[in-house]
């Protein structure tokens, strides 16, 4: 098959199953509603893995037209794909874990009446991801950047007579407004300076010649053209990747159905903004600024982050603090110039935090729906396959030696070592502390449901007691003589799915992405300015070399420190925990309040603009457009319809009247001016 | 000039008309009432041979015979085309209704067979004579038509209006026309253009006869304040008689400005611009306000048409050949758009029932969701939604505009769409949203069925791929103006 029809298919696959699924889920049935939807998946599943083959075989990469939609004053609005190593690699990701989390859903939603409905969400969203990642201009990476905000607002809000998953989902909307709205004028920084072409072959060709060019925004002051545009650019992503301070959607997005949360708000939607800017690296490189702004932006979320993580006793609430700080992590290694590694963890990432939440989705599952963690304890006698997986998943996570994450971890802590980027320093201190923190809460999230004692037993489910019958179909957790049963075959099977590359993939990756030839000609690093790649480079003497050295590192020993803490903390004393909470008074008030930002932002800008809206009402909209506007135009329309009523007389003789009048002013009109001249 | 030398070819299509319609109409008269069938039949078939003789004779560059007076260009092609189905989807579309009205007869089908000449001679005149003729012949076969159901009142008073008034501009048109001649010296548009871009001609004169025939073309558009029979006309007529004049002759009448104003006159653009731009902003307001005022669906499109023509006339009056390419783009638009809209009222027509007011469609979409959807494509499409026709029809005509300086035009434009937007909306809003009447929606022919359903899915279509169209309009226009500007 052509290559060109091969990748319409991929992308377009999903597109279907999520139409059939949605708009025909009603007479097909559930069982064919995820039929539909996971062989549409599947294809494109199966297609991303043949072009990645495809493309390290050395096949040739594409980068064409597929429609033109319009052309306005020369500029082209069309649909093209781009298919090449960094493509194909994020379509195998999104692809594979869609597929996973597809299959999963048939498990964990089996119960739920919208079922067609979420199946075509999520195919609908996997074919918008499918976009974004094979854009070839700017316009459909717009398309593609909104139509997954889309999906994610739906399937947040998915619950939808749920009140905080409504508040979730328009608070996800908003904020991710604010980085939209950055991201579409970055975009029009490009339209309107990088010579009025949209492609990004075209922009990129065009960004060394500006790179000292500057603009005016305010008279008088002149800003540097390429840092505006990349600090725009970089907004959108901190957007739609959580970077502080727009961060404050993803913990909420939570509310929205598990498996969600793991393929949209861990595995791949928000890594969008990290491929966005691994994609725009020749125009990153040409400003050192723009790039202090991503590494101090995601040096903050990396660490500030994680300390949230330990404060948080709802399972699933963890994992998304720690996905933060993840993506705090990926984010430094861009502004370090680190884009291979960025996007290397963010593969790895990918698939060991699809398989944590999922996992938290089965305890969750096997806990009926009770998710906090203080009332689980013990789980791994009872649910031994998430047990394990999760096992997997943690250690990937916090870097042991070996496992997916510490290769894509470690390059990044080294990244920031070779760095000499203003804000460096800081950020090595963030992403080096950031191990202890991440391998501790971790951890303790781990001991915390599956060893230890077997704390649902001794609960109170209050809702349980006074309205038992009532409460049948929404069920809160388990009785106290009731036990946790390992979940059905669709959900730990794509545990176990992903469990392998949480293992291996980052020791088979890491030399072709980072060393190799596999971003060459597609990431721009410059190796003069930007040193960081080019050193690690001569130190790097294969996987094996690397983990065998990370023993004597400093950032293994603090992962170690980690776990052993969580395990000290919460299996032998777990009264210090309880003292230093007692202790630490203002400081765990602060987190347990998530720093005050949502607050902040509440009082500011919910009530601001609330206030401000209200003003708009009273005066714009009931005086002016209401008073003045429609029922003024209503009454002007209604007073000159009377009068042209009148005129449409039905006698011939007025319009003929009308007709010589006419003509007598258009002959009064241009005579004049004729004689005048 | 001999016989022998006379080159027919260009006229081919009109030849081949008039036998088939003299055919027709001796025919005719052999036939009974119950055989009027075999009537529609050749006239459909007559137009499809119109149609071939037309697209074999298609030539990308002006032809011109009979001395120069007729002309067979791109436009001319591409108007004719138009033409030729915008006539076939009226009679498709009328066979029931002329039958359940008392209309279905010969002359209905040679007069409008008369009139598609008319409308054919004047897209194809190069000459102020053969204009002339072309559009008399076109407006006595509508008088005609209008009067063709002799006992009823309203349709004999709507043609004696449209007569007499029609009598006026006609005046008004030949008048501003002998002015020119006594201008220029001669009646050959490429002459009259050629001595006002020289500075011979009278410049006095040339304005003088510039406002009257402005006067006489805008009578023919329905422009304010040349619009006062529309409303009358278009609601007293029969309304499938309504959808004769509402729909072809409006692309006769859109070239036949095109040929007098851009082809003769254009090197006068200064003086008829800002005219055009009165009557433009006129026909804007008056028509979109006057609409929403309206209960009468007919009497609404009437109003609507008016405005329609305001926003014609904005690519027009830009005087650039993107100018009148919008125009080109937006006539033909507009033609399905009120084919499409026409289509819906004669379909739930039925005898001794005719399907005009408001309250007629109302829970449409209860009792047939399909020809409400359809109805829905219409009037979203004019009010100019995207993604469909109106929509890119609108924008060409007001980026023309733009494009020659005239942003306030543009704004103007914009404002009036939004304001009528209201009055398409209303329709939607009560085929949807309101309670069904218990009148019951009549069988329709399958054919007709069909060929509603491609006219309105066309509007979606067109939205979606608008250079399929665009294009046709911008090589017709190019290729027909590139020669004229060389002569």
């Amino acid at each position: 098959m052509e290559m060109k029809s091969l990748y319409l298919l991929i992308a377009l696959a999903p597109l279907l199953g999520s139409a059939l699924a949605g708009l025909f889920g009603w007479a097909i049935g559930r069982r064919a509603a995820h039929v539909a939807t996971i062989a549409g998946v599947m294809v494109s599943a199966i297609g991303s893995a043949y072009t990645l083959n495809y493309l390290l075989n050395g096949g040739e990469p594409f980068n064409g037209n597929i429609y033109t939609w319009l052309t306005v004053n020369g500029i082209e609005y069309s649909v093209g794909f781009l298919v090449d190593n960094l493509t194909a690699m994020m379509m195998v990701v999104v692809t594979s874990v869609s597929l996973m989390v597809h299959i999963y859903t048939i498990g964990y939603m089996s119960e739920d009446p919208g079922y067609q409905r979420f199946f075509s969400y999520i195919s609908l969203f996997t074919f918008s991801m499918l976009m974004l990642v094979m854009s070839n201009n700017f316009v459909q990476l717009f398309f593609g950047w909104e139509a997954v905000g889309l999906v994610s607002y739906l399937l947040i809000g998915f619950w939808f007579k749920k009140p905080t998953a409504i508040f979730a989902n328009l608070k996800a909307f908003l904020v991710n407004r604010v980085g939209d709205f950055g991201f579409a004028l970055g975009i029009g920084m490009v339209l309107y300076h990088f010579g009025g072409s949209l492609n990004y072959t075209d922009v990129f060709a065009a960004a060394p010649a500006l790179k000292d060019a500057t603009i005016e925004l305010i008279p008088g002051s002149t800003w540097s053209l390429m840092t505006v545009t990349c600090i725009l650019l970089f907004i959108g992503a901190m957007g739609k990747s959580a970077q502080f301070p727009l961060h404050v959607w993803l913990p909420d997005s939570m509310e929205g159905p598990t498996p969600i949360s793991a393929l949209i708000h861990a595995a791949t939607m928000v890594t969008a903004g990290i491929f966005m800017v691994s994609r725009m690296s020749p125009l990153f490189e040409l400003s050192d600024t723009a790039l202090s702004v991503v590494l101090v932006a995601g040096s903050i979320t990396a660490l500030f982050m994680g300390f949230l993580g330990i404060v948080q006793n709802d399972i699933k609430r963890v994992v998304a603090y720690s996905t933060l700080s993840q993506l705090g992590y990926m984010t430094v290694a861009l502004g370090v110039s680190a884009y291979n590694v960025a996007v290397f963890h963010l593969m790895t990432h990918a698939f060991f935090k699809a398989l944590l939440f999922l996992a938290a989705g089965s305890v969750i599952i096997g806990m009926h729906h009770d998710q906090d963690m203080r009332n689980m304890g013990g789980l791994r006698k009872y649910m031994p396959i998430t047990w394990i997986t999760s096992l997997i998943g943690s250690l990937a996570l916090i870097g042991t030696p070996f496992f997916a994450g510490f290769y894509s971890k470690d390059s990044i802590i080294e990244a920031v070592h070779a760095s000499n980027l203003a804000g460096s320093g800081f950020a090595y201190f963030a992403v080096v502390a950031g191990v202890f923190i991440t391998a501790f809460y971790s951890f303790r999230l781990y001991f915390l449901v599956f060893h230890g004692e077997e704390r649902w037993m001794k609960v109170q489910h209050d809702d349980h007691h006074h309205d038992a019958h009532d409460d049948h179909d929404h069920h809160h957790g388990l009785g106290p003589n009731d036990k946790p049963h390992e979940s059905p075959w669709v959900v730990t099977l794509p545990l176990v799915l992903l469990a392998i590359p949480s293992v291996f993939v980052g020791y088979i990756a890491i030399e072709p992405m980072l060393y190799g030839d596999f971003f060459k000609g597609i990431i721009y690093i410059d190796h003069e300015a930007h040193p960081a790649m080019a050193t690690m480079a001569e130190h790097f003497h294969g996987a094996a070399a690397m983990t065998a050295h990370a023993l004597q590192t400093l950032p293994f020993w603090l992962a170690l420190a980690g776990v052993v803490t969580a395990w000290f903390f919460y299996m032998k004393a777990p009264q210090i925990p309880a003292a230093i909470k007692r202790m630490s008074g203002p400081i765990y008030t602060l987190l347990e309040n998530k720093y005050y930002l949502d607050d902040i932002y509440f009082a500011l800008f919910a009530k601001g603009s609330r206030l401000l809206g209200m003003g708009f009402w009273k005066v714009g909209d009931q005086a002016l457009i209401d008073g003045l506007l429609v029922n003024g135009s209503a009454k002007l329309v209604g007073l000159f319809s009377r009068v042209t009523r009148k005129l449409q007389s039905g006698f011939i003789y007025s319009y003929a009247t009308a007709m010589i009048i006419g003509v007598l002013g258009l002959m009064t009109l241009w005579l004049s001016g004729v004689i005048a001249r | 000039m001999s016989w022998a030398d006379l080159n027919l070819m260009p006229a081919l299509p009109e030849i081949f008309l008039l036998t088939a319609l003299s055919v027709i109409l001796v025919l005719d008269l052999f036939l009974s009432d119950a055989k009027r069938g075999i009537t529609y039949g050749l006239t459909l078939l007559t137009l499809l041979g119109c149609a071939v003789l037309t697209l074999t004779t298609w030539v990308p560059y002006p032809e011109t015979t009979f001395s120069g007076m007729f002309v067979d260009d791109p436009v001319s092609d591409l108007a004719k085309i138009g033409l030729y189905i915008a006539v076939a989807v009226t009679l498709v579309y009328t066979r029931q209704y002329a039958d359940n009205h008392g209309i279905f007869k010969g002359e209905y089908y040679t007069l409008t067979l008369f009139s598609l000449l008319g409308m054919m001679v004047m897209v194809s005149s190069s000459h102020f004579l053969t204009l002339y003729i072309g559009l008399e012949l076109l407006s006595l076969a509508l008088y005609a038509l209008i009067a063709l159901k002799r006992d009823s009142t309203p349709a004999l008073e709507a043609a004696m209006k449209y007569f007499v008034l029609g009598a006026l501009a006609s005046g008004m048109l030949l008048y501003g026309m002998s002015m020119l001649y006594g201008a220029t010296g001669s009646l050959f548009l490429v002459e009259v253009a050629n001595d006002i871009a020289s500075g011979q001609a009278n410049s006095m004169l040339v304005v003088f006869g510039i406002v009257f025939v402005v006067a006489g073309l805008a009578f023919k558009l329905g422009a304010v304040p040349f619009h006062m029979w529309v409303p009358d006309v278009y609601h007293g007529s029969p309304t499938a008689i309504t959808l004769m004049i509402g729909a072809a002759p409006k692309i006769a009448a859109m070239v036949f400005v095109w040929r007098i104003l851009a082809q003769g006159l254009g090197a006068a653009v200064a003086d008829w611009q800002m005219m055009l731009v009165v009557l433009a902003v006129l026909s804007m307001a008056l028509g979109n306000i006057t609409a929403i005022a309206q209960t009468n669906l007919k009497r609404m499109f009437a109003y609507s048409t008016v405005s329609h023509m305001g926003f014609l006339l904005v690519g027009i009056l830009a005087g650039t050949e993107a100018g009148y390419t919008a125009a080109l783009f937006y006539i033909l638009v507009y033609v399905l758009m009120s084919l499409a809209g026409f289509g819906i009222l004669l379909l739930l027509s039925r005898a001794g029932f005719d399907c005009e007011t408001l309250d007629d469609l109302k829970g449409l979409n209860q009792k047939n969701s399909w020809y409400a959807l359809l109805m829905l494509f219409a009037m979203f499409s004019m009010a100019g939604i995207p993604p469909l026709a109106g929509f890119y029809a609108k924008f060409a005509v007001l980026k023309a505009a733009v494009d020659v300086g005239l942003v306030w035009l543009a704004v103007v434009g914009v404002v009036f769409s939004l304001v009528g937007a209201f009055y398409y909306l209303r329709v939607v809003k009560c085929m949807y949203f309101d309670e069904p009447n218990d009148e019951p929606v009549p069988a329709a022919r399958p054919d007709m069925k069909l060929v509603l359903s491609l006219n309105a899915v066309a509007l979606l279509v067109l939205g979606v791929v608008p250079d399929s169209l665009l294009t046709l309009c911008v090589d017709a226009m190019k290729q027909s103006l590139s020669v004229v500007a060389g002569a």
